[in-house]
C-alpha cells in the first residue's frame, strides 16, 4: 500500500532521512518509532505531498508521491503533529469545512466517524479551542477521516494526551483498521509500538529495524536486569562504575541494565549494590522490551560509526 | 463551488469572531480619517500674536481690530518696548508679532506709505509663513478700503481662484488620501495576516493535503476581504461627504469601480506578501513599513510629489496610492471621466495583474 524507495531528505547541512527504504502492506497497522528528530514527520510529510525528496521515490496505493500528488490528496487522510483546525470554529463547523473542502458531506460517511464523533457530539457548538486535549484528537481524527481515506497518516497523535484517551485513541484506530483503512501512525512513546502490527524503529534519519514489536524484542540477543532501591540516582551512577556494565539507564521507577556479556547473573549485581549500602534492593532478569531494543540498536549504531 | 463557497464562509466566521481583526476592519479606518481630518490642517485659527503698537493712533487701532475680528489671531500681549520680543518668542506665548512704527497714521496719510513690521517665529516655518500671508493680506486689504479712489500708479492685483477647491480646504486634500492608505493597509494587511496565520497554526498543512486548489484558496481568502473594503470604502465617502464636505464632482460608479480595482490590487499584494512572510509578525511588519510608510510619503497623499527630489519622484511611480489618489481626486473634485484617468487605470490594471501572477506563481502547493 506505501512503497518507501531510498528516500533521502536533508535541510541544508543536516541530514533528516538518509535514504530510506520501507513497505506498508494493505490493512495493517505500522508505526514508526522513534524520538523527536527522528525524521519520522519529514518522512510523513513526503509521503502526504507536503515535501519534496531529495532523491528516490514513494507511492501510495500504486500513486507517485511526485507526478500524482493530487490524486493521493484525495485517498489519504493526515493527521499533522499538533492540533491544526480551527479554534474559532466550533466542532460542528470544523468538520462540515473539512467533509465540503474534500468534496463530501458528513452524513455521506458518518458510519465511519460514528464512534469517534459521538463522544464529541454534545460538544459539537463548542469552539474547538475550548476543546480538553483528548477531545481535540478526536476531532481531527474524525476530520481527517471524513473523506474516507484508504490510508490514514497520523503524525505522534497521542503526544500531549493523557493516558485514558491515549487508550482510547489506540483502540479507534484498531476498529478503523477493521474497516480496511491503511494506518501509518508515528510516536514517540514505546510503549504504543506493542499495539501496532508492525514497526519501524527510527533514529537520526535511519531505520534501524522493522518487525512486529514481538519479534524486534525477541531476536534481541541481550539479557536484560532490571533493579531498583531507593537510591535511584545514586543505584545509576553505581551500576555505571561496575567492571561489567555496558548500558545502565533509568526506565520508569526502575534501572535497565545490560552486561558486557551475558554471564552477568542478578544474584552478583544483588551482592554489589548490597555491598553498596543500597536499601530495598530488587533485582531481576526480565524480558526486553521495545526500548531496550532501541538502546540496544543506538548503541551497536554509535559504536559502528565511530 | 461548494468548496469554494465553504471556505468564504469559514473565512466570515474568522472575520466575525475575532475582535482584533473587527477592530482594525471597521475601527481603525473610521477612527485614522477622522484624527487625519482633524489634524492635517493648511487653514490657521487663533494663532497668538502680540502687537507693538508705538503710534497707538486710530489707523493701527483699526488695523488691530481688523486682524483680531478675522478669527485666525488672538492678541495675546501688548509689548510696550523692543527689548521683550525674543524672550516672547522663547517662551513660546505667541507665533507672531506686529510693530507699528511710530507716528503710522500720519506718515500714511502725508506720505503716502508708512511701515509696519512682521516678525513671525520660524521654528514651524508652515504656520510662520501662513500666519504671514494672513496677516499682510489683512493689511493690505485695509489699506485698499481706506483709499478705494487712489490708484497708485503702475499697480498690478492678481485675482485670485482656487480651482477645484476654492476655500482651500484640507479635508479636500486628506479625504483622497487617507482613503488610499486605508484601503491599501487594510486590504493588503489582512490577507497576509490571514495566510500567514493559517501557516502559523498549522491549518495550511491540511489545506495543502486536501483537494483544493490554489486558486481556491486564494479566492477564499480574497473575496470576504474585497466585500468588506468596499464597504469600507463607502463608510470613508461617506464620512468625507458628510462630516468634512468633500463633494463627489464626478461619477459614483465610476469611483467605486476605480475603488474595487484599487483594493483588488492591494488584496493581491497582500497575497505575495504572505507567500513570503512565515509568521503573522512579518506579514503585518511588512504590511506597516514597507506599504504604510511611501503610501503616506511618496504617493502625494501630503507632499507634493513635484517637490521631490528627482530620485523619489522616480520611485513614486511605481506606489500604487499614488494613481490612485490622482484617480480620486480627478473624480471626486474635479468631476472628470475615464476620458482623463484612463491612464491611471491602465496602470492600477498592470499592477494587479503583475502581483496576481506573482503570487500565484509563489504560492506553493507543497510546505517549505
Amino acid at each position: 500500500m506505501i512503497i518507501i524507495n531510498e528516500i533521502t531528505k536533508s535541510y541544508n547541512e543536516t541530514q533528516a532521512l538518509k535514504s530510506i527504504s520501507l513497505k506498508v502492506e494493505k490493512n495493517e497497522l505500522f508505526g514508526l518509532i522513534g524520538p523527536d528528530g527522528a525524521g519520522k514527520t519529514t518522512l510523513m510529510r513526503i509521503l502526504t505531498t507536503l515535501l519534496l525528496a531529495d532523491s528516490g521515490e514513494a507511492k501510495m496505493d500504486g500513486l507517485d508521491v511526485v507526478k500524482n500528488f493530487k490524486k493521493i490528496r484525495h485517498i489519504v487522510g493526515y493527521m499533522p503533529g499538533r492540533f491544526s483546525l480551527y479554534q474559532d470554529l466550533s466542532v460542528e463547523e470544523n468538520l462540515h469545512f473539512f467533509a465540503t473542502v474534500f468534496g463530501t458531506t458528513v452524513d455521506e460517511n458518518y458510519d465511519l466517524i460514528r464512534d469517534i464523533y459521538h463522544q464529541i457530539e454534545p460538544f459539537k457548538t463548542r469552539r474547538a479551542g475550548q476543546l480538553s486535549g483528548g477531545m481535540k484528537q478526536k476531532l481531527a481524527l474524525s476530520c481527517a477521516l471524513i473523506h474516507k481515506p484508504k490510508i490514514l497518516v497520523l503524525d505522534e497523535p497521542t503526544t500531549g494526551v493523557d493516558a485514558v484517551s491515549r487508550k482510547e485513541f489506540w483502540e479507534m484506530l484498531k476498529k478503523l483498521q477493521q474497516k480496511g483503512i491503511t494506518i501509518l501512525v508515528s510516536t514517540p512513546y514505546m510503549d504504543e509500538a506493542d499495539l501496532c502490527d508492525r514497526v519501524a524503529l527510527i533514529q537520526k534519519g535511519e531505520i534501524l529495524d522493522v518487525d512486529s514489536p514481538q519479534r524486534i524484542t525477541e531476536k534481541y540477543p541481550h539479557r536484560i536486569i532490571r533493579a531498583r532501591s531507593d537510591e535511584i540516582y545514586r543505584l545509576i551512577q553505581d551500576l555505571r562504575a561496575y567492571e561489567k556494565a555496558e548500558s545502565v539507564f533509568a526506565f520508569g521507577e526502575f534501572v535497565h541494565f545490560t552486561g558486557t556479556d551475558d554471564d552477568v547473573e542478578p544474584s552478583e549485581l544483588d551482592d554489589y549494590l548490597h555491598k553498596k549500602n543500597h536499601k530495598n534492593v530488587l533485582v531481576e532478569e526480565i524480558n526486553p522490551g521495545i526500548e531496550d531494543v532501541f538502546m540496544g540498536l543506538m548503541r551497536s549504531e554509535q559504536s559502528q560509526s565511530q | 463551488m461548494a468548496q469554494l463557497l465553504s471556505f468564504i464562509k469559514k473565512e466570515f466566521f474568522h472575520i466575525f469572531r475575532d475582535p482584533r481583526t473587527m477592530l482594525i476592519l471597521f475601527g481603525i479606518p473610521v477612527a485614522q480619517l477622522l484624527i487625519f481630518g482633524t489634524v492635517i490642517k493648511n487653514e490657521i485659527k487663533d494663532v497668538r500674536i502680540a502687537i507693538y503698537d508705538q503710534s497707538k493712533d486710530e489707523t493701527t487701532q483699526q488695523i488691530t481690530n481688523k486682524l483680531l475680528s478675522s478669527g485666525y489671531f488672538v492678541l495675546v500681549d501688548d509689548l510696550q518696548n523692543t527689548s521683550g520680543i525674543e524672550e516672547t518668542f522663547r517662551k513660546g506665548e505667541v507665533k507672531e508679532i506686529i510693530v507699528f512704527e511710530s507716528n503710522f497714521g500720519e506718515k500714511l496719510i502725508k506720505e503716502g506709505t508708512a511701515n509696519v513690521q512682521l516678525i513671525a517665529d520660524a521654528s514651524d516655518p508652515n504656520m510662520a509663513r501662513l500666519a504671514v500671508s494672513y496677516t499682510r493680506g489683512i493689511i493690505n486689504d485695509y489699506v485698499q478700503k481706506m483709499n478705494p479712489n487712489q490708484e497708485l500708479p503702475m499697480q498690478i492685483q492678481p485675482e485670485v481662484r482656487m480651482y477645484f477647491n476654492e476655500e482651500m480646504k484640507s479635508a479636500y486634500m486628506f479625504v483622497p488620501g487617507t482613503m488610499a492608505l486605508i484601503l491599501m493597509l487594510i486590504s493588503a494587511m489582512m490577507t497576509s495576516i490571514s495566510i500567514t496565520r493559517e501557516k502559523e497554526l498549522g491549518t495550511m498543512e491540511i489545506l495543502l493535503v486536501s483537494p483544493l486548489k490554489p486558486a481556491q484558496i486564494i479566492i477564499g481568502k480574497v473575496l470576504p476581504y474585497l466585500l468588506l473594503s468596499i464597504v469600507n470604502a463607502f463608510v470613508i465617502v461617506l464620512i468625507g461627504l458628510f462630516v468634512f464636505g468633500v463633494p463627489i464632482t464626478g461619477s459614483f460608479i465610476l469611483l467605486m469601480l476605480e475603488t474595487i480595482l484599487f483594493i483588488l490590487m492591494a488584496l493581491c499584494l497582500g497575497i505575495l506578501i504572505s507567500t513570503m512572510a512565515k509568521s503573522q509578525m512579518t506579514a503585518m511588519f511588512i504590511s506597516m513599513i514597507v506599504l504604510m510608510l511611501p503610501t503616506i510619503l511618496l504617493s502625494g497623499f501630503i507632499f507634493p510629489i513635484e517637490n521631490m527630489p528627482e530620485i523619489l519622484q522616480w520611485l513614486s511611480h511605481i506606489m500604487p496610492a499614488r494613481w490612485f489618489i490622482s484617480i480620486i481626486r480627478g473624480i471626486m473634485l474635479k468631476g472628470v471621466g475615464m476620458a482623463f484617468i484612463w491612464k491611471e487605470t491602465l496602470i492600477l490594471i498592470g499592477m494587479t495583474l503583475f502581483f496576481v501572477a506573482v503570487s500565484v506563481r509563489k504560492f506553493k502547493i507543497r510546505l517549505e
